[in-house]
């Protein structure tokens, strides 16, 4: 069997191979200087999971979600896509970077940053046309933002200024979508806004990898979990990866056992 | 005014606004980067460059001296790049370092080397010669259609505009590289942009600007045309191209008023010699920027 992936204009882009794995990773070992900070990462995401990487501060999850992308460079490690090497397939594959990653005062408005996410369409010169502009307001209008197009985007809250990162990447129209904390620092609004979006992206097959910090909404939010701190510690369905025993080898033994079993309760 | 105006002012009006203009395009992305400092680097760097240029030619011609100035400016660029990397230290402290001691390395080759049949001090450096730069054929308005009198333009107006143009297609043709790299380098690389090609192709589009224009102009007009048209008209705007569109204006508007004003302001304000046009193109660059901070419409800082 097969499922057929298709673009937000309803254009067949490729089918995937049921049991082929969306993101791939092998042996991903990164370091700042002389310091290691992932180690030997190897992850498998399936294509139309939902999975959030765990671990504690430092532990490596931004690190890991950028050399994935090729943003830091790695010390050794593959990376494949949907079947694919990283550079082929990077068209079908959004990124929703940590929101403080940038400066919010740069001179541009809503509907600009959304129109980045499609800048490989627009190519360097390719004029942008009324139906652009059409899909950039219809990602805006996904994440609610429809009237806040033609703000100044250091003018908007942080829970804002999130969901117009998360609609620039919905107008990548991409299969594969990878997320730097998109709940940090929003407001509760803004991240259920933010996990509909997710969960239709889902229920239209579309793969979504998100960096996440808050252990009480893991299970609500996703369907599978990647443990780690700087190595991998475990990765599965959230019902048997999402543990109290993983969680206390995962965070080494720094979250209170109440506090786990009270975090885990529905997933066990 | 007619002949007059041809023959002494219209060629220093045209290089100072190309030299204003070449500089500011570029440094819109250079203020935004937080790279400013760049182009006061690249105009330190230019004396050892020069230098260079004159001891490995022999001679002290134009070309040998534009070419050195490049390299140098090329070589403090990778410098900066290579500091950054290996010092671990942020951008300021290696353009610091860089600038400061390629200048002294510039001074103690001209202290050791014959160079005194160069015309190279530091006042030349400085404010360069605008004033100089006259049409000595041209006789009235007829001459800016004379082939003959054209042929006779000083030749820093042709490098100056060569320079200007390469920097408007470079602008024009890597505009949306440019912005998205700008405003989020991760999100660049994602999408599979050569951001460190982009980051260093605008600095080499800077050094070539700053070359050409220190060559008719000197630094000081360099080193504000990067900084305060932009700064200025990030106050006035919150789009992107409406910035540099402004920065454009405020280019033209420096230069245009500041030739004007050191030219004839002495004279108006009853003071017998005019000053110099170089330095007064940087004054009134930094009265627009003043007047942008206090009533500029998008000065508020965003929260």
């Amino acid at each position: 069997m097969t499922v057929t992936l298709a673009s937000s204009d309803g254009t067949a882009l490729a089918s995937a191979p049921d049991a082929g794995a969306a993101l791939t990773v092998r042996g991903m070992t990164v370091s700042y200087g002389e310091t290691p900070v992932i180690f030997s990462i190897d992850m498998d995401v399936l294509p139309g999971s939902m999975t959030a990487i765990v671990g504690p501060n430092g532990a490596g999850k931004s690190t890991l979600l950028k050399a994935v992308l090729g943003i830091v460079k790695p010390l050794s490690g593959t990376v494949r896509v949907f079947d694919r090497p990283l550079r082929e397939a990077l068209p079908r594959v959004a990124y929703v970077p940590q929101r403080a990653s940038v400066d919010w005062d740069f001179p541009t408005r809503v509907i600009d940053v959304v129109m980045m996410g499609l800048g490989r369409e627009l190519g360097l010169l390719g004029r942008v046309r009324a139906h652009h502009r059409a899909r950039a307001m219809d990602c805006l209008e996904r994440v609610g933002m429809t009237e806040f197009a033609a703000r100044q985007i250091g003018q908007l809250s942080g829970g804002q200024q999130q969901r117009v990162f998360l609609a620039r990447a919905l107008a990548q129209g991409a299969d594969l979508y990878l997320l730097d904390e998109p709940f940090a620092g929003v407001d509760a609004a803004t991240e259920a806004a933010i996990i509909a979006v997710l969960k239709e992206l889902r229920a239209a097959g579309k793969t979504v990898v998100a960096v996440h910090h808050d252990l009480s909404t893991v299970p609500d939010y996703f369907s599978d979990v990647f443990l780690i701190n700087r190595t991998r510690i475990a990765q599965g369905p959230v019902e048997d990866v999402f543990t109290p025993e993983m969680l206390d080898r995962t965070y080494g033994g720094r979250l209170a056992t109440a506090q786990l079993g009270g975090l885990t309760r529905d997933a066990v | 005014m007619g002949a007059d105006f041809v023959a002494l002012s219209i060629v220093p009006l045209v290089i100072g606004v190309l030299a204003a203009v070449a500089c500011a395009l570029p440094g819109n992305f250079l203020v935004l980067r937080r790279q400013a400092l760049i182009g006061d680097a690249i105009s330190h760097v230019v004396l050892p460059g020069i230098v260079v240029g004159f001891l490995v030619a022999g001679v002290a011609g134009t070309w040998p001296m534009l070419i050195g100035a490049t390299a140098a400016a090329l070589v403090a660029v990778l410098m900066i790049e290579g500091i950054q990397r290996l010092g671990r230290v942020e951008p300021g402290a290696a353009m610091g370092v860089t600038f400061t001691t390629l200048f002294a390395a510039g001074v103690l080759l001209l202290e050791q080397s014959d160079t005194s049949s160069v015309h190279l001090d530091v006042e030349h450096a400085l404010y360069g010669n605008l004033e100089s730069l006259i049409w000595i054929d041209a006789t009235g308005w007829g001459s800016l259609v004379d082939l003959q009198a054209l042929a006779g333009l000083p030749p820093e107006l042709t490098r100056i505009s060569v320079a200007a143009l390469g920097v408007v297609a470079f602008v024009w043709f890597a505009w949306r590289p440019l912005a998205v790299s700008t405003f989020d380098e991760g999100f660049a690389r994602s999408m599979g942009l050569p951001v460190r090609a982009i980051g260093i192709a605008l600095v080499v589009v800077s050094a070539l600007a700053a070359v050409a224009a220190f060559d008719a102009v000197g630094s000081i007009i360099v080193i504000a045309m990067f900084i305060c048209p932009p700064a200025a008209a990030r106050l006035v705007t919150n789009r992107l191209v409406a910035q540099v569109a402004w920065s454009v204006g405020f280019a033209v508007l420096s230069a245009v008023a500041g030739y004007v004003l050191a030219g004839y302001g002495p004279i108006w304000l009853g003071f017998g010699n005019s000053v110099s046009a170089a330095g007064m193109i940087a004054t009134v660059s930094g009265l627009i920027l003043a007047v942008c901070a206090i009533a500029g419409p998008a000065r508020h800082a965003t929260t």
